[in-house]
């Protein structure tokens, strides 16, 4: 791995966590309201996979997904006064936190609904293969999402038409408080895409180099031709689904397991259940963040100082989208419709004479 | 030159002009290619544009319609088809939720060219699940266009006016008009697709109505002529946004308005063109606005009973004659 690319792992996800935080210290501050689902543990996963794509492929994406938005180049400012829903947000403070959009970057949305983005993605990916670009269209899933009727319409159609579209599933384990093995009859996602024929493989989500690794060869074999591709990635979310909920129905200790590998037993004992197993645990890992950190200090890519000069910056850097976003103003009546009224090209609208 | 012909003809030849002249335009839905399309709208487009552009689709209506929105994302201009409006009810997510709402989520960043076609209405006896009309719930929808055309005329400049807009639209057509015969008129510059025209002038009463149950208008204000009640008739053309501008025009010269529908009365689309010119025209009615409705009960399937329960042309008729007389009673 070379210096700069790990190093841009390593200010990414330092940020991705930075951002986060604060955008929870800010929904407890009164700034940001409705819903929030915050990323902390799954930070390799966006960061792995968004390295390994080119810009000019396409990313569709959850409402969970402001990191993946940072780590594909929207700057933090506009992503957070998207979150206060101001009008220098990315989307005008029409979208809000599970509605990010760019078009600049391709950064196809954040969609709210579960199961949505598998059928956008095959559209785009289908107009990618009508034109016949050498493109690709990345979509990101959780593990609840599966089980929607959307998934298999999509992977079916996928498949059929052999389109370039790169199925990423963020295996968190839990679809809100229902854990994989309650929700799903088929608790290794990736078993799934066999059903429409889709080479797909399971994989630590808690390392971004491996996470990188394995994105670019399944973006390789897409651009060689071969279709869709899917891959899932085991990792944990150390907050609960989003601010509104505290993540009670998770063992404190599996939670605090994940974040500092403490003795896997009692996990299993206290959750009387089948998940996670130890091996599982264990591939995770400690908290991927310092993980990395640790990893790019012992090889002797960057030393503390370096480290902490980073981290300097990326408190700067969310410190000033903060600033931003309050000093942003609140968004008009206007600016709605104007949002509203994109659309209009070759025809004026009755209705707008009326209303104007 | 204008020529006769079928409005499934229309709706071809309007598919076939637009892919012709913009290689963004690509069709796609059950049966729509090999086998030409479950009402013939997409025949020979297959055999000349390639399964690519005429993309024969899986069962699966919420699957291909949010396909055509992730087509229209990256600058396509996809036209869904839809066999019935009533395997829409599959894909309101990718409707409601998505075509129509993404342009505004995005801030206005991502236009939404995207059609979706589908044929609705009360057919022949096909019984509950294939026999409505879901416009209600699509007119609800802010951020939607729907267009309804009721001749050829209309089905060919409106579906051509469709995919050169950016916003989404649903064309909705009906089972019983697509071997229905018209004019068409290729030359004589088309009004915009959600102008209302008024295809017959009266003085007495409006009869405002859109689809098949306008050209049931038509048929009932010459009936009506026959006793001397002159119904001026408006088909709407375009239910979302509604051309309120020319019904109230009407308003002011016949002062008595009866909205025809074939669906359900009860929150249907009648209902908010009666409020909307209620509200618009207060002063210059002269009775209450009269709504003939298709009955609130799922279609019946016996053949009688089907018929009794959307609008005929002689309760339109009776309706009409009813207000004229009640309002020369009044006044
Ligand atoms: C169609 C639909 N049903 C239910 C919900 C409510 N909901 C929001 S997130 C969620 C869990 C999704 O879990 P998963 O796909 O595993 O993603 P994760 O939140 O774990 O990242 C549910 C049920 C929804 N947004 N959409």
């Amino acid at each position: 791995m070379d210096r700069d690319t790990l190093h841009r792992f390593l200010y990414d996800m330092l940020l991705a966590r930075a951002f986060e935080e604060r955008a929870a210290q800010e929904y407890s501050n009164g700034n940001i309201a409705g819903f929030l689902h915050l990323y902390p543990g799954e930070e390799a996963v966006a960061v792995g996979v968004i390295h390994a794509a080119e810009p000019s492929d396409y990313l569709i994406t959850t409402y969970r997904e402001h990191v993946h938005a940072l780590v594909r180049g929207i700057p933090a400012r506009q992503v957070m006064a998207e979150l206060f829903g101001r009008r220098d947000g990315i989307c005008k403070g029409m979208g809000g936190s599970m509605h990010l959009f760019d078009k600049q970057c391709r950064f196809m949305g954040g969609y709210a609904i579960v199961g949505e983005t598998f059928p956008v993605a095959t559209g785009i990916g289908y107009s990618i293969a009508l034109r016949d670009l050498p493109e690709a269209v990345i979509c990101f899933f959780g593990d609840g999402a599966v089980n929607q009727g959307t998934f298999h319409e999509a992977l079916n159609m996928a498949s059929l038409w052999n389109l370039p579209v790169l199925f990423v599933c963020e295996n968190n384990h839990y679809q809100i408080g229902t854990e994989i093995h309650r929700h799903s009859a088929v608790v290794d996602v990736y078993k799934r895409a066999c059903a429409y024929n889709i080479p797909a493989e399971k994989l630590d989500g808690m390392d971004v180099i491996n996470v990188y690794e394995a994105t670019r060869h399944a973006l390789a074999k897409i651009r060689a031709g071969n279709g869709p591709q899917l891959l899932e990635f085991e990792t944990y979310r150390f907050r609960g689904h989003s601010m509104a909920d505290a993540g009670n129905y998770r063992p404190r200790s599996e939670v605090s397991s994940q974040a500092s590998r403490d003795p896997v037993e009692t996990v299993i004992h206290e959750a009387g259940i089948g998940y996670p197993s130890q091996a599982e645990i264990a591939a995770a890992g400690p908290d991927l963040v310092d993980q990395l950190v640790c990893h790019v200090s012992a090889t002797g890519h960057f030393n503390e100082q370096h480290i902490e000069n980073v981290r300097r910056e990326i408190d700067d850097v969310v410190e000033d989208a903060v600033q931003f976003a309050l000093s942003s103003p609140s968004p008009t009546l206007q600016d709605a419709r104007d949002s509203l009224y994109c659309n209009r090209r070759h025809e004026t609208l009755l209705e707008a004479s009326h209303h104007d | 030159m204008t020529e006769n012909l079928m409005l499934w003809q229309a709706l071809n030849r309007a598919l076939d002009i637009e892919m012709a002249s913009d290689e963004s335009v690509f069709t796609l839905g059950e049966d729509v290619g090999l086998y030409g399309g479950s009402y013939r709208v997409t025949e020979g487009l297959y055999a000349k544009y390639g399964e690519w552009r005429v993309r024969d689709t899986p069962i699966s209506e919420g699957g291909f319609t949010g396909l055509g929105v992730g087509a229209a994302l990256t600058g396509m201009r996809p036209v869904v088809e839809i066999m019935t409006i009533n395997f829409a009810l599959l894909a309101l997510d990718a409707i409601i939720n998505m075509a129509a709402k993404i342009p505004f989520m995005s801030g206005g960043q991502f236009p939404m060219p995207l059609v979706i076609r589908m044929p609705g209405g009360v057919a022949r006896q096909l019984a509950a699940q294939h026999s409505q009309r879901l416009e209600h719930t699509l007119m609800n929808v802010p951020g939607l266009r729907i267009v309804v055309p009721a001749t050829p005329q209309d089905a060919w400049w409106q579906l051509r006016q469709a995919i050169a807009s950016d916003d989404p639209v649903i064309v909705l057509e009906h089972e019983l008009l697509y071997f229905e015969k018209g004019k068409l008129d290729p030359v004589t510059p088309p009004p915009p697709m959600h102008q209302a025209i008024v295809r017959r002038e009266g003085t007495d009463l409006t009869l405002v109505s859109y689809s098949r149950m306008a050209n049931l208008a038509v048929e009932a204000a010459q009936q009506l002529a026959e006793q001397n009640i002159q119904a001026e008739v408006i088909d709407l053309r375009s239910l979302s946004p509604i051309d309120w501008e020319t019904c109230a025009r009407s308003l002011h010269k016949t002062h008595r308005l009866v909205v025809v529908e074939e669906d359900c009365r009860f929150a249907g689309a009648g209902a908010e063109i009666a409020a909307g010119l209620t509200e618009r025209c207060f002063f210059d009615l002269d009775a209450v606005p009269v709504r003939v409705a298709g009955l609130d009960m799922p279609t019946p399937f016996n053949a009688e009973l089907e018929a009794a329960s959307i609008p005929r042309v002689e309760d339109i008729v009776s309706a009409a004659v009813q207000l004229t007389g009640t309002a020369s009673r009044s006044g």
